[in-house]
Protein backbone atom coordinates (compact mmCIF):
# COMPACT_ATOMS: atom_id res chain seq x y z
CA UNK A 1 0.00 0.00 0.00
CA UNK A 2 0.98 3.33 -1.00
CA UNK A 3 0.60 4.83 2.73
CA UNK A 4 2.28 2.50 5.13
CA UNK A 5 5.13 4.84 5.87
CA UNK A 6 2.32 6.84 7.51
CA UNK A 7 1.60 5.75 11.05
CA UNK A 8 -1.41 5.24 12.43
CA UNK A 9 0.19 7.47 15.75
CA UNK A 10 0.80 10.39 12.91
CA UNK A 11 -2.73 9.65 12.04
CA UNK A 12 -3.99 9.79 15.37
CA UNK A 13 -2.07 13.00 16.36
CA UNK A 14 -2.91 14.92 13.70
CA UNK A 15 -6.29 14.16 14.43
CA UNK A 16 -6.65 15.56 17.43
CA UNK A 17 -4.60 18.71 16.42
CA UNK A 18 -6.97 19.40 13.31
CA UNK A 19 -10.09 18.26 15.52
CA UNK A 20 -9.01 21.22 17.99
CA UNK A 21 -7.86 23.79 15.45
CA UNK A 22 -11.04 23.13 13.98
CA UNK A 23 -13.38 23.71 16.92
CA UNK A 24 -11.03 26.84 18.38
CA UNK A 25 -12.18 28.59 14.52
CA UNK A 26 -16.19 27.23 14.91
CA UNK A 27 -15.98 24.55 11.99
CA UNK A 28 -16.11 20.78 12.63
CA UNK A 29 -14.52 17.34 11.18
CA UNK A 30 -16.48 14.84 10.07
CA UNK A 31 -17.87 12.67 13.23
CA UNK A 32 -17.32 9.35 10.89
CA UNK A 33 -13.64 9.31 12.80
CA UNK A 34 -12.64 6.13 10.49
CA UNK A 35 -13.73 8.17 7.42
CA UNK A 36 -12.28 11.25 8.81
CA UNK A 37 -8.79 9.08 9.99
CA UNK A 38 -8.59 7.69 6.08
CA UNK A 39 -8.48 11.57 4.63
CA UNK A 40 -6.06 12.78 7.37
CA UNK A 41 -3.99 9.94 6.27
CA UNK A 42 -4.14 10.65 2.56
CA UNK A 43 -3.07 14.59 3.65
CA UNK A 44 -0.23 13.44 5.51
CA UNK A 45 0.64 10.80 2.27
CA UNK A 46 0.49 14.21 0.33
CA UNK A 47 2.40 16.48 2.07
CA UNK A 48 4.94 13.62 2.31
CA UNK A 49 5.06 13.18 -1.21
CA UNK A 50 4.57 17.08 -2.66
CA UNK A 51 5.73 18.99 0.75
CA UNK A 52 2.28 20.71 1.13
CA UNK A 53 -1.20 19.00 2.03
CA UNK A 54 -3.09 18.67 -1.13
CA UNK A 55 -6.58 17.48 -0.95
CA UNK A 56 -6.74 13.77 -0.61
CA UNK A 57 -9.79 13.82 -2.69
CA UNK A 58 -8.20 16.04 -5.89
CA UNK A 59 -5.26 15.11 -8.35
CA UNK A 60 -2.72 17.60 -7.57
CA UNK A 61 0.19 18.48 -9.89
CA UNK A 62 2.77 18.95 -7.26
CA UNK A 63 3.79 22.38 -8.07
CA UNK A 64 2.79 23.85 -5.15
CA UNK A 65 1.38 27.71 -6.88
CA UNK A 66 -0.58 25.29 -8.96
CA UNK A 67 -1.72 23.45 -5.85
CA UNK A 68 -2.16 26.60 -3.76
CA UNK A 69 -6.21 26.54 -3.73
CA UNK A 70 -7.08 23.11 -3.13
CA UNK A 71 -3.92 23.08 -0.03
CA UNK A 72 -6.49 21.57 2.96
CA UNK A 73 -8.20 24.04 4.04
CA UNK A 74 -8.96 24.93 0.66
CA UNK A 75 -9.99 27.79 -1.27
CA UNK A 76 -13.67 25.99 -1.97
CA UNK A 77 -14.55 24.86 2.12
CA UNK A 78 -16.50 27.51 2.78
CA UNK A 79 -18.44 27.90 0.17
CA UNK A 80 -19.55 23.82 -0.06
CA UNK A 81 -20.51 23.95 3.13
CA UNK A 82 -22.41 26.79 3.28
CA UNK A 83 -24.57 24.71 0.41
CA UNK A 84 -23.83 21.33 0.60
CA UNK A 85 -22.93 20.94 4.74
CA UNK A 86 -19.91 19.42 3.93
CA UNK A 87 -16.57 20.56 1.90
CA UNK A 88 -15.28 18.42 -0.83
CA UNK A 89 -13.41 15.48 0.67
CA UNK A 90 -15.80 15.54 3.49
CA UNK A 91 -13.34 16.38 5.99
CA UNK A 92 -15.11 19.59 7.56
CA UNK A 93 -18.73 18.98 7.81
CA UNK A 94 -21.69 21.66 8.98
CA UNK A 95 -23.48 22.13 12.61
CA UNK A 96 -26.06 19.96 10.91
CA UNK A 97 -24.01 16.90 9.82
CA UNK A 98 -22.11 16.82 13.03
CA UNK A 99 -25.28 16.43 15.09
CA UNK A 100 -26.29 13.72 12.72
CA UNK A 101 -28.97 15.66 11.37
CA UNK A 102 -28.10 14.85 8.07
CA UNK A 103 -25.40 12.65 5.98
CA UNK A 104 -22.66 13.57 4.64
CA UNK A 105 -22.29 13.16 1.02
CA UNK A 106 -20.31 13.29 -2.59
CA UNK A 107 -20.96 17.05 -3.92
CA UNK A 108 -19.79 18.65 -7.44
CA UNK A 109 -16.71 19.77 -7.87
CA UNK A 110 -16.32 23.94 -7.79
CA UNK A 111 -12.73 24.27 -8.40
CA UNK A 112 -12.65 25.78 -12.18
CA UNK A 113 -10.85 23.36 -14.71
CA UNK A 114 -7.00 24.02 -15.39
CA UNK A 115 -8.30 26.18 -17.92
CA UNK A 116 -10.32 28.86 -16.41
CA UNK A 117 -7.70 28.43 -13.29
CA UNK A 118 -5.02 29.51 -15.55
CA UNK A 119 -6.84 32.63 -17.04
CA UNK A 120 -7.62 33.72 -13.11
CA UNK A 121 -4.31 33.30 -11.88
CA UNK A 122 -3.41 35.54 -14.79
CA UNK A 123 -6.40 38.22 -14.11
CA UNK A 124 -5.52 38.12 -10.30
CA UNK A 125 -1.94 40.09 -10.67
CA UNK A 126 -0.71 41.59 -7.15
CA UNK A 127 0.53 44.24 -9.25
CA UNK A 128 -2.64 45.34 -9.99
CA UNK A 129 -3.05 47.11 -6.27
CA UNK A 130 0.95 48.43 -6.19
CA UNK A 131 0.41 51.87 -8.78
CA UNK A 132 -3.27 51.94 -7.51
CA UNK A 133 -4.38 55.20 -5.98
CA UNK A 134 -5.89 54.49 -2.54
CA UNK A 135 -7.11 56.88 0.24
CA UNK A 136 -6.75 54.21 2.62
CA UNK A 137 -3.88 54.38 5.44
CA UNK A 138 -3.13 50.71 5.02
CA UNK A 139 -3.83 47.97 2.44
CA UNK A 140 -7.20 45.42 3.13
CA UNK A 141 -5.54 41.20 2.68
CA UNK A 142 -8.56 38.76 2.61
CA UNK A 143 -7.79 34.89 3.49
CA UNK A 144 -9.11 33.68 0.32
CA UNK A 145 -9.90 30.32 2.95
CA UNK A 146 -12.52 32.21 5.12
CA UNK A 147 -12.74 35.55 4.26
CA UNK A 148 -11.17 37.54 6.87
CA UNK A 149 -10.18 40.59 6.34
CA UNK A 150 -7.19 42.43 8.46
CA UNK A 151 -5.79 46.09 7.66
CA UNK A 152 -2.35 46.31 8.00
CA UNK A 153 1.23 46.47 5.86
CA UNK A 154 1.31 42.39 4.78
CA UNK A 155 -1.27 39.65 6.28
CA UNK A 156 -0.70 37.93 8.93
CA UNK A 157 1.86 34.73 8.88
CA UNK A 158 -1.16 32.63 9.55
CA UNK A 159 -4.75 33.34 9.70
CA UNK A 160 -6.31 33.72 12.99
CA UNK A 161 -9.75 32.21 12.31
CA UNK A 162 -8.69 29.12 9.69
CA UNK A 163 -5.09 28.69 10.04
CA UNK A 164 -4.25 28.81 6.46
CA UNK A 165 -1.25 30.23 5.66
CA UNK A 166 0.10 33.94 5.10
CA UNK A 167 0.11 32.72 0.65
CA UNK A 168 -3.39 32.28 0.85
CA UNK A 169 -4.08 36.11 1.40
CA UNK A 170 -5.04 38.41 -1.39
CA UNK A 171 -5.42 41.91 -1.64
CA UNK A 172 -9.01 42.96 -1.13
CA UNK A 173 -8.75 46.67 -1.05
CA UNK B 1 -2.03 2.19 -24.16
CA UNK B 2 0.62 2.10 -20.98
CA UNK B 3 -2.31 3.02 -18.19
CA UNK B 4 -3.42 -0.28 -19.23
CA UNK B 5 -0.86 -2.35 -17.92
CA UNK B 6 -1.42 -0.57 -14.72
CA UNK B 7 -5.30 -1.47 -14.64
CA UNK B 8 -5.36 -3.82 -11.56
CA UNK B 9 -8.36 -6.64 -12.05
CA UNK B 10 -10.87 -7.52 -8.92
CA UNK B 11 -12.05 -10.42 -9.67
CA UNK B 12 -15.94 -10.69 -9.23
CA UNK B 13 -19.12 -12.30 -9.86
CA UNK B 14 -20.75 -9.30 -11.92
CA UNK B 15 -19.54 -8.25 -14.59
CA UNK B 16 -20.41 -4.28 -15.88
CA UNK B 17 -17.02 -3.81 -17.74
CA UNK B 18 -16.39 -1.44 -15.17
CA UNK B 19 -13.19 0.82 -15.21
CA UNK B 20 -12.62 3.10 -11.95
CA UNK B 21 -10.25 6.05 -12.03
CA UNK B 22 -9.46 6.58 -8.46
CA UNK B 23 -6.84 8.24 -5.98
CA UNK B 24 -5.11 6.15 -3.43
CA UNK B 25 -5.62 9.12 -0.78
CA UNK B 26 -9.33 10.02 -1.40
CA UNK B 27 -12.35 9.01 0.20
CA UNK B 28 -14.57 8.78 -1.75
CA UNK B 29 -12.93 6.82 -3.87
CA UNK B 30 -12.21 3.96 -0.82
CA UNK B 31 -15.70 4.50 -0.40
CA UNK B 32 -16.72 3.37 -4.21
CA UNK B 33 -14.20 0.49 -4.19
CA UNK B 34 -15.97 -1.10 -1.15
CA UNK B 35 -19.24 -0.70 -2.63
CA UNK B 36 -18.20 -2.60 -5.79
CA UNK B 37 -16.43 -5.06 -3.87
CA UNK B 38 -20.06 -5.50 -1.44
CA UNK B 39 -21.89 -6.05 -4.44
CA UNK B 40 -19.21 -8.71 -5.96
CA UNK B 41 -18.53 -6.76 -9.22
CA UNK B 42 -15.83 -7.94 -11.38
CA UNK B 43 -13.72 -4.85 -12.26
CA UNK B 44 -10.45 -2.85 -13.17
CA UNK B 45 -9.11 0.38 -11.36
CA UNK B 46 -6.14 2.65 -11.48
CA UNK B 47 -5.03 4.88 -8.57
CA UNK B 48 -4.18 7.35 -10.89
CA UNK B 49 -2.03 9.62 -8.19
CA UNK B 50 0.47 6.43 -8.14
CA UNK B 51 1.10 6.68 -11.92
CA UNK B 52 4.82 8.31 -12.89
CA UNK B 53 4.29 11.57 -14.64
CA UNK B 54 4.03 10.56 -18.31
CA UNK B 55 0.83 7.75 -17.41
CA UNK B 56 -0.85 9.99 -15.30
CA UNK B 57 -1.32 12.49 -18.13
CA UNK B 58 -2.21 9.80 -20.21
CA UNK B 59 -5.04 8.66 -17.54
CA UNK B 60 -5.93 12.25 -17.15
CA UNK B 61 -6.27 12.31 -21.09
CA UNK B 62 -8.46 9.30 -20.70
CA UNK B 63 -10.29 10.37 -17.87
CA UNK B 64 -11.22 13.90 -19.44
CA UNK B 65 -12.75 12.62 -22.21
CA UNK B 66 -15.65 10.72 -20.29
CA UNK B 67 -15.44 13.38 -17.40
CA UNK B 68 -13.84 17.14 -18.13
CA UNK B 69 -13.61 18.19 -14.63
CA UNK B 70 -11.26 15.40 -14.01
CA UNK B 71 -12.76 14.64 -10.59
CA UNK B 72 -12.35 11.53 -8.70
CA UNK B 73 -13.78 8.56 -8.69
CA UNK B 74 -14.50 8.42 -12.03
CA UNK B 75 -16.55 4.85 -13.60
CA UNK B 76 -16.37 4.54 -16.94
CA UNK B 77 -18.72 1.49 -18.11
CA UNK B 78 -18.21 -0.84 -20.89
CA UNK B 79 -16.62 2.37 -22.79
CA UNK B 80 -19.68 4.21 -23.46
CA UNK B 81 -20.69 5.98 -20.61
CA UNK B 82 -19.31 7.10 -17.28
CA UNK B 83 -20.68 7.87 -13.24
CA UNK B 84 -18.51 10.93 -11.51
CA UNK B 85 -18.63 10.48 -8.30
CA UNK B 86 -19.56 8.23 -5.17
CA UNK B 87 -23.15 7.89 -6.49
CA UNK B 88 -24.48 4.81 -4.24
CA UNK B 89 -27.45 4.12 -6.26
CA UNK B 90 -26.21 4.58 -9.44
CA UNK B 91 -23.67 2.05 -8.81
CA UNK B 92 -25.71 -0.67 -7.22
CA UNK B 93 -28.54 0.02 -10.23
CA UNK B 94 -25.61 -0.33 -12.36
CA UNK B 95 -24.65 -3.87 -11.16
CA UNK B 96 -28.79 -4.72 -10.50
CA UNK B 97 -29.12 -7.02 -13.31
CA UNK B 98 -25.59 -7.92 -13.98
CA UNK B 99 -24.28 -11.66 -14.06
Amino acid sequence: MPNREISEAQVDAEYQRLKAEAESGGYHLNPDVAFTKDLIRGLLANEARYGHGACPCRLASGIKDDDLDIICPCDYRDPDLSEYGSCYCALYVSGAILRGEKAAQAIPERRPPESERRGMKAGRSPRHFTTRETSLAYPVWRCKVCGYLCAREEPPEQCPICKAKKERFERFM
Amino acid sequence: MSVKKHLKHVKGKKKGGITLYALSTCGWCKKTKGLLNDLQADYHYVDVDLLADDEQAEAVAEITKWNPECSFPTLVIDNSRCIVGFKEQEIRGLLKDAE
